[in-house]
């Protein structure tokens, strides 16, 4: 059995690691948070194959076979040394996992030097991207543009009921709650045309509430920057619908 | 009450004709009765408050709605006379203690009135569970027409919304919820030796308080807006500003979470009070030790779903500012405040819904692998981690809420560490089949199904902990695929084992074994065949709760939904199977599983009071293979000494000399 299960975990934690569970890695939390993931992998498939080899190794050895009916299985009652192996060993594994977790959190949410920042307002059913600039005024667009390499912090919040911004490829998501604005850093990497999704149920439009992200090259950023400047939508925010009148 | 105590004055002075002797005796004439008298209260009471307001027009729908639904189903409980007895008593008649009229079955009407029997109580929560698992069921299949390809077609967004709202509320709330009340009622009172249950006429009114929450969330689709669509956790200020139809949720979900402490509450005082001689804790099956974890989890955290429930009635019904904060609102609402409460329910809700399965799952194991649960201690003790862990971790739920953050590191922790004991039963669980004789017959075969697909649950649950894997995740089809893993996987193996183990007990007859593993592999089989991809889709990025997605999850989807669809259709199978072998099929004997535990030492289906001579216990519930051993012995009434070996069919004793 501890052959099968050596074999099994040995072919399985390579496969596991082979399919392609992440879409495109795109921003620098996401390359932290697919490592993670691999090295969860690593930790958990032993534990699986632990499991299944033994319930199938049981089903083998020890299945009731003809004229063993009225017979009874060994009286074992517990085994101390191996329930306190099976305590200690899991507990350590895990805490060890949180380690290594919240130190990926930290690198991942931690303020980084030259931030830019990006107001993001979600209502029903729309995204709203703001990037403000010197002497109060922002640039306003239904479309984000992010330059490569820059890191970006959110500050998102809602106008009507809690909304989510979700972009797969960054690997990051945080809710937008009304009433309070929730911050999320993000470091793109990796240029390309991505969707931004609300992940919070929000209503009837909710499985369509989505919003193109492009990530470009600082260069092209900066012009199309420059070319939003003037012709500016007016900010929504006031005129947005209370959700008591959405019937 | 007026009319009761001024009777014995009023007798001779009486003119007015009386009213028909079915509308005074308790039963359904008198309850449909009653329900007209409750909607005419909620008319006239709402109708009274709006004109000393001078709110116009008096007569409101939304608010006669409001009302009604707590008015009607309350009135109903009263004329289907589940408080006569607590009525008599309170208006100063003579009860009468030992009235056992109302105890105990013997035709199948007797199903359909207010019944004190615990296994009466125990087949009406089974079989109503299960009318609402196969409502869920349905729904599930509507989902997944919707979802079988990308682009609306089926139903409308709203109705999409409502139905998998509707869905996850009744198999939570009406299905795995109460369905281990139900097994437990039938099994506990006879696994612990005693008679009832400590409270019985409380444990009828649970009963009855079951499908009319049931009723009342499934009524939600007549109203005018559709049912209930912010999803079952109903967050705020989305429910809040939702039609009519939340309120069916939450009004329905006080209905049940009534239900439930109710039965809690019985438990606990059931299994403290009413043990047999001899049963201490550690005697105790773990069945037993697990419906007193789960009732401590119940009677502590369900005030705060109703809470939370209330809070959103308020807001909506009666414009309280709990939750406005969006804008145009006065902005003092907290939102957040309604997941922290929802929550504190709602974490410990799953383990309501996983530890009474873990004790059914130790039953069955120790008895079809003919060997000593191994561990007993620490399973216990395991359990009653898993009660207090289970109330630190509920903000896991909250990673990418947007509360403060610190508060997600010591969530981590906790979360990462309930695993500890999951994982000793689990451990526990494969140590108890290592050279035992393995009797692999349908329940055994839902308990190993059950032991497989729930190590995965758990193990994506520790992912889950992790909290940056999480905020890649969370609110994705992951979601789905972890809480199905767990809850389908795990859950509702757990029950089917059951079902099935304990059918000759409750029925008296045996199901078809061949029948029932030809269900469990078309559920072991296409369960995960449904629920497994859920976990690729939702890393790949697929949000969960939408009635249409991206063109590049088509093909998975289109796999899921024809899974689900078969899956669904195996549920057949074992309703047929139920059925056909409660109306004919072959006569239980008291112990066709060889057990030790004390509901199988008496006739199947049981007398109508249990036990005829109390047992007394004298050794551990599942000492299989040790020679002599013995957990129960019957004394007659009048006799001091052990009864011989033959006397009561399938006694301990008997099996031990074989």
């Amino acid at each position: 059995m501890v052959v099968v299960a050596v074999i099994s975990t040995a072919i399985l934690i390579p496969l596991a690691l082979i399919v392609p569970w992440f879409p495109a890695k795109a921003s620098v939390q996401a390359g932290n948070i697919h490592t993670l993931y691999d090295v969860l992998l690593i930790a958990t498939v032993p534990i699986f194959v632990v499991v299944m080899t033994t319930v199938g190794f049981s089903i083998w050895k020890f299945r009731m076979r003809p004229g063993q009916e009225k017979q009874d299985g060994a009286p074992i009652h517990g085994n101390t040394r191996l329930e306190i192996v099976w305590t200690i060993l899991p507990a350590a594994l895990l805490l060890g996992m949180c380690s290594y977790a919240y130190t990926v959190l930290r690198s991942n949410e931690d303020s980084k030097r030259g931030e830019m920042t990006v107001n993001v307002t979600e209502r029903q059913f729309a995204f709203e991207f703001s990037y403000p600039r010197a002497g109060g005024k922002s640039v306003v667009s239904p479309v984000l543009y992010l330059p490569k390499g820059r890191p970006v912090v959110f500050k998102i919040t809602s106008l009507d009921v809690i909304h989510s911004f979700f972009v797969p490829e960054f690997s990051e998501k945080l809710d937008a709650v009304p009433g309070i604005t929730t911050t999320l850093r993000v470091t793109p990497t990796r240029t390309g045309s991505y969707p931004a999704e609300c992940t919070e149920l929000c209503g009837a439009g909710h499985s369509l509430m989505r919003a193109a992200v492009n990530v470009v090259t600082p260069a092209q950023f900066a012009a199309w920057l420059a070319k939003q400047k003037s012709g500016a939508p007016p900010p929504i925010g006031s005129a947005g619908t209370p959700p008591g009148e959405q019937g | 009450m007026a009319t009761a105590v001024a009777e014995p004055m009023a007798v001779k002075t009486r003119t007015r004709v009386p009213l028909p002797p079915a509308l005074r005796r308790p039963g359904w004439y008198r309850a449909a009765m009653f329900e007209v008298l409750g909607l005419g209260f909620a008319f006239g009471i709402t109708a009274l408050i709006r004109w000393l307001q001078h709110i116009h027009p008096v007569v409101s729908g939304n608010a006669v709605t409001t009302v009604g639904l707590f008015t009607v189903p309350l009135f109903f409980l009263v004329g289907l006379g589940v408080g006569d007895y607590w009525f008599y008593w309170a208006s100063g008649r003579a009860t009468r203690p030992e009235d056992h009229s109302s105890h105990g079955a013997r035709s199948w009407r007797d199903y359909f009135r207010v019944n004190t029997d615990h296994k009466v109580i125990g087949i009406q929560y089974t079989v109503t569970s299960f009318f609402f698992l196969f409502v869920g069921g349905l729904l599930a299949m509507l989902i997944r027409v919707q979802l079988a390809k990308p682009g609306m077609q089926f139903l409308t967004p709203e109705q999409y919304n409502g139905v998998f709202s509707v869905h996850a509320t009744v198999l939570i709330f009406l299905f795995v919820i109460p369905v281990f009340a139900g097994l437990a009622n039938f099994v506990l009172p006879l696994m612990i030796g005693a008679p009832d249950m400590a409270f019985p006429r409380l444990n009828a009114l649970s009963y009855w308080l079951l499908p009319l929450g049931g009723i009342v969330m499934l009524m939600s689709f007549l109203a005018p807006g559709g049912s209930f669509a912010a999803g079952w956790t109903a967050y705020a200020p989305l429910s809040t500003s939702m039609p009519l139809g939340q309120l069916f949720f939450s009004i329905g979900v006080q209905f049940a979470g009534f239900s439930s402490i109710f039965t809690a509450l019985n438990f606990l005082v059931t299994i403290i009070t009413m043990r047999a001689p001899g049963m201490s804790f550690f005697r105790m099956p773990l069945l037993v030790w697990a419906n007193f974890s789960t009732s401590l989890l119940v009677v502590i955290a369900t005030p705060f779903i109703a809470a939370s429930q209330f809070f959103v009635l308020l807001d909506k019904a009666l414009g309280f500012h709990f939750f406005d904060a969006f804008v145009g609102a006065g902005k003092n609402g907290n939102v957040l405040m309604y997941q922290h409460v929802f929550w504190f329910y709602s974490h410990p809700a799953v383990y309501i819904m996983m530890l009474p399965g873990f004790g059914i799952i130790s039953e069955i194991l120790a008895v079809k692998a003919r060997k000593p649960i191994f561990g007993y201690r620490m399973m216990a003790f395991s359990l009653l981690a898993i009660v207090v862990l289970g109330f630190t971790v509920w903000a896991h739920h909250m990673f990418v809420s947007g509360m403060q953050p610190w508060i997600r590191i010591p969530m981590m922790i906790t979360t990462a560490i309930i695993a500890v004991p999951t994982g000793i039963k689990v451990f526990s669980w494969l140590a108890t089949l290592w050279r035992g004789v393995l009797h692999l017959d349908t329940p055994m075969l839902f308990a190993l199904g059950f032991l497989t697909m729930f190590t995965l649950g758990g193990i994506s649950g520790v992912m889950l902990a992790m909290i940056p894997f999480d905020i890649h995740v969370s609110q994705t089809y992951f979601i789905v695929a972890h809480i199905h893993y767990v809850l389908f996987g795990g859950s509702l193996m757990t029950i089917f084992a059951g079902i099935y183990y304990w059918f000759p007990k409750m029925t008296g007859r045996m199901f078809d074994d061949r029948l029932g593993k030809l269900h469990f592999w078309f559920t072991f089989i296409f369960a995960n065949l449904t629920f497994a991809p859920m976990h690729l889709i939702g890393i790949q990025g697929m949000p969960r709760r939408v009635a249409e997605y991206a063109e590049k999850f088509a093909g998975w989807n289109l796999f899921i939904s024809f899974s689900a669809w078969i899956l669904g259709f195996s549920t057949l199978i074992f309703l047929y199977n139920m059925v056909a072998s409660w109306r004919a099929g072959p006569r239980a004997s008291a112990n066709p599983w060889r057990a030790l535990t004390l509901e199988w030492q008496v006739s199947s289906p049981p007398p109508i009071f249990n036990f005829d001579a109390v047992p007394t216990v004298v050794g551990g519930p599942y000492e299989y293979g040790v020679p002599g051993a013995v957990h129960g012995i019957f004394k007659k009434p009048a006799e001091s000494a052990p009864v011989a070996a033959g006397t009561f069919s399938g006694s301990p004793r008997q099996e031990q000399h074989e």
